[in-house]
């Protein structure tokens, strides 16, 4: 079971990384935009193709979930579209070939996000436990949460989808990282793990990073795009041209940061409530709580920010970015290096 | 976003320097402390201190803290020198309770109860007043809408009063308008976030008053039992409010120690089995029994008690020249996680000769060991003074390697001795030399010493790392949270708007209609916080005036 865990999370990779292809592809096709709505029918299968491959790739990484749940359905009728080099479901499509794509990519995301269940579920099995007992578990059920959090965003708002590169990108990235640094083979807990805390506590504190996830992406992209309205044309704020207005951004990213602070909050609470069980004390400085502290200042500082006149947007949307920088502190640097009180890592 | 309501202070954030009319220094003085304050009490300030804050922090988890370890600290003190001593002088190795992190956050809740303070008057006085009268030109408000009146104007303006107070707008009707406002639940939301924030500095000073808390390693078995009193405890903390003599009288003993490990050796739980008696202020001495296990602490006389840590006790019994046996059960300190553990086992009344009754102190008897509860089997022989490692935490192969040391130990100095190691400073000096090493002593075995005497290795108890805690500010501090999460939840999901309605006589601004039939009613809509929804609430508001017939 654990070693099923191991190919599914690779599956799940690979599937994200298809689905950040597919978005990066929108992204490019849109910049030609302009030509493209005007573009023959010839011309347009070009893209088309691209699409067929990528539903393809997704059918190919043999994620047993993967036919079923691909709405468009590319991947049980993978052949013959491709071959006959014919857009798949191009015609009556007002959005274009681009925004075609786009849709194929976020359903190649819910594969992923398939797969990525289907790890964390087979992890569980194969330690008899809650699959959140060390770090490399938390950093995978931290980015379960983001592709979640991700996809309630899409499907709510489709005009963000342009974000979906760098969120997947993000959440390619923790999971590489994950699997090559944090990897700790499914066992059982440490007693001092084994509490209903931990679900508790544990679960908070994925579900707020994984959420905050989504808001270091919003954050970082309200900046590339005032960035870019500023007339800014060098990279990375050639990036904004893709994006949703600064302003809806701006606000995406605070509706974000503020819906996942409180759990946050929660969280620490609670890891203080099991501080007092565990170690004596509800507070003890232990480097990462002291870095859970930072976090909750820095983002505090963030919703403040914001709701100061006199602050810049722009200078609110660097705090965001700054928290999501000692988020990660607390995730690698903490874990790697500084060691507290906290059994967690199981990193050896 | 649309009027974000700033606390009066946060208007000065230039810190506008007036000065009053009038003469004299005092002036001066009194304009500058006004601008000071301001400039402390308004939202900039917070921002940058909270960010000092965070900042702040960071030393405390780079470097080692006394609080957290005291080991490390000296450790790294002892192998960083200069630089070492340097850092210790700002207070790096006590960060949070250094005087510059204090100085934060204490600047921090100043600035906080300024704040605080101004935005409680005026929020207090918008609950009992009625909501503001419409201004003048609604047609300037975000949102914005004109219908004919459906009906009796009077009859109207009630009408539409009451479709607002069923949606829990606040409502007043003057003159020709109907405001209404709501959300207010959102700056009480605020304020008691920020008030709580407040409480729970005062709930961790209470902690830091009025807490104490002791450690000690208990050893199983009635002698080992200790009772709740300073100089039972290897280290102790008192509140600055605390005296020795506050610490509720109970005593405790280590009946039995389980402890149950996976095959590779980790640990899966750990269960103390202690008994306790209490003197009772009312119902006298009780005594019982508890389990004490990780993550289950005992809660006895309004403290804790934890279980930390745990290891083994060799007992050793040493039989001197003379022939008088003496033994010792001494903790043995575990140095990995297999359990491999280091001690000594001092006979500090060894070879009293009996015809004389005089204690030479040159010739007491030491024994420094390592234990091995599971020795690998495959080569014992390897097994010299030059200590392996045991491979297993439990007891499946135990064995106890000795070094016996004869001299002086070192205990009339007066110096406060380890009991886990010998006098360093003895062996220096050769006032305490080694004299023999054993090979690996399985329990029960004997092992003669070249002067005759003999030790034998009984076998172990287990201890336990007891802490005993009592922390006042617990609940205070509990308190104190969750009426920040609520206060943070209400004062992130509110939202503060207003809406007006007026009948207009079609004058324009003036709003000195004519009773009777108004040309018209007017509608404006205020979000006064960020709140995307508003427009379709607006709408849904002024589509339900439509359909009940108050607006044509
Ligand atoms: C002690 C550290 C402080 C922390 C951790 C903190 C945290 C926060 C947070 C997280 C928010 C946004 C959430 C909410 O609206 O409730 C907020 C809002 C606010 N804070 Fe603070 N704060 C602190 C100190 C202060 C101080 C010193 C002031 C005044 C100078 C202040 C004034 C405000 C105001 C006016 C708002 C509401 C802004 C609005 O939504 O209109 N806070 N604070």
């Amino acid at each position: 079971m654990s070693g099923l865990s191991d190919q599914l999370m690779v599956v799940t990779i690979l599937a994200y990384l298809v689905a950040m292809i597919g978005y990066a592809a929108e992204l490019s096709f849109g910049a030609r935009g302009m030509v493209a709505r005007t573009a023959t029918r010839v011309s347009a299968a070009a893209p088309g193709r691209e699409l067929v491959s990528v539903g393809l790739a997704a059918g190919g990484a043999d994620d047993p979930g993967g036919a079923t749940v691909n709405p468009a359905g590319a991947a049980s009728d993978p052949g013959g579209a491709a071959s006959s080099g014919v857009p798949v479901v191009v015609e009556g499509d007002g959005g274009g070939r681009a925004a075609l794509i786009g849709r194929w990519a976020v359903a190649v995301t819910v594969v992923g996000w398939c797969a990525h269940l289907a790890t964390i579920v087979t992890r569980g099995l194969a330690a008899h436990r809650v699959p959140w007992g060390n770090m490399y578990e938390f950093v995978l059920v931290v980015c379960f949460v983001g592709a979640t959090a991700w996809m309630v965003l899409v499907a709510r708002r489709p005009m963000v989808r342009p974000l979906g590169l760098f969120v997947t990108l993000a959440i390619i990235v923790l999971l590489g990282l994950d699997g090559m640094r944090l990897y700790t083979s499914a066992g059982p807990l440490m007693p001092a793990l084994n509490s209903y805390w931990l679900k508790i506590h544990v679960t908070a504190a994925s579900v707020a990073s994984g959420i905050l996830l989504i808001g270091f992406v919003a954050a970082v992209m309200t900046l590339i795009r005032i960035g870019y309205d500023g007339g800014r044309r060098s990279f990375p704020y050639t990036l904004g041209a893709r994006m949703p207005d600064a302003t809806g951004l701006e606000r995406l990213t605070f509706r974000v940061h503020a819906f996942a602070f409180p759990i946050w909050t929660f969280a620490i609470m609670c890891g203080a409530i099991w501080a007092r069980e565990a170690w004596t004390q509800y507070w003890s400085w232990d480097p990462k709580e002291t870095w859970s502290f930072i976090a909750w200042v820095v983002y505090a500082g963030y919703l403040h920010a914001r709701a100061t006149p006199s602050v810049k947007r722009t200078v609110a949307t660097w705090i965001a970015v700054v928290g999501w920088v000692t988020m990660m502190i607390n995730l690698f640097a903490i874990n790697l290096v500084v060691s507290g009180l906290h059994s967690y890592a199981g990193v050896k | 976003m649309v009027d974000i309501e700033a606390p009066p202070a946060d208007r000065v954030d230039d810190g506008t320097f007036v000065v009053p009319p009038g003469g004299g220094p005092g002036r001066w003085v009194l304009a500058l402390a006004r601008r000071g304050w301001r400039q402390l009490t308004s939202m900039r300030t917070a921002l940058v201190l909270l960010f000092l804050l965070a900042v702040a922090a960071i030393p405390g988890s780079v470097l080692p803290q006394r609080r957290v370890n005291l080991e490390k600290v000296t450790g790294y003190l002892n192998t960083h020198g200069e630089t070492g001593r340097w850092l210790d002088r700002c207070w790096l190795f006590d960060v949070f309770s250094s005087p510059w992190f204090s100085a934060i956050y204490l600047l921090l809740f100043v600035s906080l109860v300024g704040c605080l303070v101004p935005r409680l008057r005026t929020h207090a006085r918008a609950l009992v007043r009625q909501p503001p009268d419409a201004p003048s030109r609604l047609d300037r408000m975000p949102v914005h809408a004109v219908g004919a009146p459906g009906g009796d104007a009077s009859d109207d303006l009630a009408r539409l009063a009451t479709l607002l107070r069923a949606r829990r707008f606040r409502v007043a009707v003057r003159h020709d308008t109907v405001s209404a406002e709501k959300g207010y639940l959102k700056e009480s939301g605020n304020l008691l976030f920020h008030f709580a924030l407040l409480a729970l500095l005062l709930g961790v000073a209470v902690s830091s008053w009025y807490g104490w808390h002791g450690s000690r390693n208990l050893v199983a078995g009635p002698d080992g039992a200790f009772c709740n009193t300073l100089p039972q405890y290897d280290d102790y903390g008192l509140g600055a409010r605390v005296g020795a003599g506050d610490l509720p009288p109970f005593c405790l003993q280590l009946d039995r120690f389980d402890a149950a490990y996976h095959a590779d050796g980790q640990p899966a739980s750990f269960r103390a089995s202690m008994s306790y008696t209490l003197a009772a202020g009312s119902g006298g001495p009780t005594a019982g029994r508890a389990q004490v296990s990780v993550n289950h602490p005992l809660r006895l006389a309004g403290a804790g008690v934890y279980l930390l840590g745990h290891g083994y006790a060799p007992v050793i019994r040493y039989t001197d020249r003379y022939g008088r046996a003496q033994i010792s059960v001494t903790p043995f300190l575990p140095s990995d996680e297999q359990l491999t553990s280091q001690g000594v086992a001092t006979f500090p009344d060894a070879n009293v000769d009996p015809a004389t009754g005089r204690r030479d102190p040159n010739d007491q008897v030491a024994f420094s060991g390592v234990y091995l509860p599971t020795m690998s089997s495959d080569d014992p022989a390897a097994l010299s003074a030059t200590a392996g490692a045991s491979v297993y935490p439990a007891e499946r192969n135990p064995r106890l390697l000795l070094v016996a040391y004869r001299g002086n130990l070192g205990m009339d100095t007066g110096y406060a001795q380890s009991v886990y190691t010998l006098d360093q400073s003895q062996l220096d000096s050769g006032k305490l030399r080694k004299v023999a090493a054993s090979k690996g002593l399985a329990p029960g075995e004997t092992w003669a010493l070249p002067d005759g005497s003999t030790v034998q290795f009984l076998g172990t108890r287990p201890w336990v790392t007891l802490t005993v805690r009592h922390d006042p500010g617990e609940r205070f501090v509990f308190g104190a949270a969750v009426c920040l999460l609520v206060g943070l939840l209400l004062s992130l999901s509110g939202k503060r708007r207003r809406i007006w309605f007026r009948a207009d006589s079609g004058g324009g601004g003036d709003s000195g209609g004519v009773r009777g039939r108004p040309a018209r009613i007017e509608v404006g809509g205020l979000p006064r916080t960020d709140y995307a929804g508003f427009t379709a609430e607006f709408d849904e508001i002024v589509q339900a005036a439509r359909d009940e017939g108050i607006l044509a």
